[in-house]
């Protein structure tokens, strides 16, 4: 058992060090303050902390309809608004261009009536992210309303509060530690997505180019700049992922404490 | 000025129908066993639930009445809910469970905090004013969902066994405390409980409900003097028999014979005190005992320096004996056994 576990830490652990061996770390600080660099982290984490925003504003209310209405259809619609996670993204971003392109079945009239394109920009870039990302939003605090002790709901109910002020003041606070946990992973796939971002905004750089397309492409030209921009994004995901960890431990705390 | 209920809902297979009347000021007990439907009608009461068919009114305001398409929501309806786990706002200190009404309602910040305080030293809970309920005992938290629903003045008042989720050992205080509470609150309540020593203690009117139905009701004391269901039989320890009396013998539903003294004809239930029962090996011959029922010893209960023994037989039977008895008599289960009773004893009144 612990060889084969050995093994399979040894097979997560060694590209890393095959990063680390291989970086040109006296050169790291002049590629990480290069202008392309800073011009693709910036635009990485503006671009993927929209998609979190847009993932919380339009997932909540889905994973509510989710999880508190009945109506026939509702897996079929839960399988279709989380099948992104499972399709690969540059299936997802050709699907985008068919839909939202200049000759999508939305697109179109987008392009006849207000004369806008939505593909190859950097709105492409966040919708492409929002995308593939809120479906672990959806899914996350799904199952948060899902196990929710309705009770303090109800009793807010008869006290004379209504339905939105019910939500705000008690349901969100009881699911808080959930939304936290979808919004970090949510975050994580924006920050990291590649296929359905270059299919459908392409890789402009200041406008598309975000870090993985940057990392990607760069292995090609300046190898050595991609390492440095490589591990710059598994610092990030690390960093994430750990502090993902706590919140999952304090949630099961949370509700611990409360059973 | 009061509530009637008329409160039909189909709860898979059973059928809730259960009516009733609440006059100011008075406090009805719901009482009976686990899944009869009792939390399903305070609920709708409170209108978390809607009615399939029935009528709820209060205060001369019809809130529920679906042949009428009449539902006021619960937030409309001014009634105020002691849930069963108090179900308070694990988030909020006490003070704000306790303004959270007076907010939703839009009352100004200070305005409910001055007025939630009133209530939260009222009940005793000053020094908790600013804990979360997690660090509060069981009795705090009752006190603090009590609190709660009084402080939009509700017109109706209902609990929710308001004292299940307490250990034994707190139950007799916060029940005193509980009464003492609910004395100062002069509106019309109804409370849900199974258990009887909390019906007796806190309700002025008992209403007995079984299978989602009405089998009894009046005061405690009326209940318990008449039984009218097995399940008022159990609580008082009684041995209830229902059949039709004909020229002074009762007959059941299965053909078992009882000879009772002066009583009208007609269907009618007689008790059967377990005291009253007298047990002998050998059946009786020369006897003034006008009943003998023979059976077999089926389980035998200690309680203190009594033995009931139940027995099965055309007509099943518990009788109480001392142990005294018990020992003599060396009873065992499976045993043969008759059991008599004298006419007089057995008290008889029309179902």
């Amino acid at each position: 058992m612990l060889a084969f576990a050995g093994v399979a830490v040894l097979f997560f652990a060694l590209p890393l060090l095959g990063l680390l061996w291989r970086a040109p770390w006296s050169k790291a600080w002049t590629y990480l303050s290069d202008h392309d660099s800073l011009t693709a982290l910036r635009l990485s984490l503006q671009t993927s902390l929209w998609a979190t925003a847009l993932s919380i504003v339009f997932g909540v209310p889905l994973a509510w309809m989710l999880a508190r209405s009945t109506f026939p259809g509702r897996s079929a619609l839960r399988a279709l608004c989380t099948l992104s996670m499972v399709l690969p993204p540059v299936v997802g971003g050709v699907a985008l261009l068919f839909a939202l392109g200049r000759r999508g079945v939305v697109g179109q009239w987008l392009y006849r009536w207000f004369d806008y394109q939505l593909p190859y920009t950097t709105a492409a870039v966040v919708v492409a992210q929002t995308f593939v990302a809120m479906p672990f939003l959806v899914i996350t605090v799904e199952a948060a309303l899902r196990q929710l002790d309705r009770a303090p709901e109800d009793a807010a109910r008869t006290l004379g509060a209504s339905r939105w002020y019910t939500f705000r003041r008690v349901t969100l606070p009881a699911i808080s530690p959930a939304l936290a946990a979808g919004a970090v992973l949510s975050w994580a796939r924006a920050l990291g997505e590649f296929g359905a971002t270059i299919t459908f905004a392409g890789s402009y750089p200041g406008t598309t180019q975000t870090m993985p397309i940057a990392v990607y492409l760069a292995r090609e030209t300046n190898p050595e700049q991609s390492i440095i921009l490589a591990l710059l994004m598994i610092v990030i995901s690390f960093a994430v992922l750990v502090s993902l960890r706590d919140r999952w431990f304090g949630a099961a705390d949370r509700v611990g404490v409360s059973s | 000025m009061s509530l009637h209920a008329a409160v039909r809902r189909q709860l898979g297979p059973l059928h809730l129908d259960v009516e009733f009347t609440v006059r100011p000021g008075e406090l009805l007990a719901l009482l009976g066993p686990n899944g009869a439907g009792k939390t399903t009608v305070l609920r709708a009461l409170a209108g978390l639930e809607p009615l399939d068919q029935g009528r709820i009114e209060i205060d001369g305001v019809v809130v529920d009445e679906p042949a009428a398409d009449v539902f006021v929501s619960p937030e409309q309806r001014g009634v105020g809910v002691v849930f069963q786990h108090y179900a308070l706002f694990p988030n909020l200190t006490v003070l704000e469970n306790v303004a959270f009404g007076l907010r939703a309602r839009g009352i100004p910040a200070a305005d409910a905090r001055r007025r939630a305080t009133a209530w939260i030293d009222r009940v005793g809970l000053g020094d908790h004013a600013l804990h979360k309920p997690g660090a509060l005992s069981g009795g705090q938290a009752q006190r603090t969902a009590l609190a709660r629903a009084l402080a939009t003045d509700p017109r109706l008042l209902l609990l929710d066994e308001p004292l299940a989720a307490l250990d034994a050992g707190t139950r007799a205080t916060v029940r005193r405390d509980l009464r003492h509470h609910l004395a100062s609150f002069d509106g019309m309540r109804v409370m849900v409980t199974h258990d009887p020593v909390d019906a007796f203690a806190l309700a002025d009117h008992v209403a007995i409900i079984e299978a989602g139905r009405v089998v009894q009701t009046g005061t405690f004391a009326e209940i318990t003097a008449h039984p009218r269901s097995r399940y008022v039989a159990d609580l008082v320890g009684v041995n209830l028999v229902h059949g039709d009396v004909v020229g002074g013998v009762l007959t059941t539903a299965t053909g078992a014979l009882v000879v009772i003294a002066d009583a009208a004809d007609g269907p009618s239930f007689a008790v059967l005190r377990p005291h009253s029962l007298v047990l002998v090996r050998d059946r009786p011959l020369g006897t003034s005992a006008r009943n003998t029922w023979t059976g077999t010893i089926a389980d035998l209960d200690r309680i203190g320096d009594r033995v009931r023994v139940h027995i099965e037989s055309e007509l099943p039977l518990t009788a109480e004996i001392t142990n005294e008895a018990f020992d003599a008599l060396a009873l065992r289960p499976g045993d043969t056994i008759h059991a008599s009773a004298k006419a007089t004893d057995i008290e008889v009144y029309p179902a």
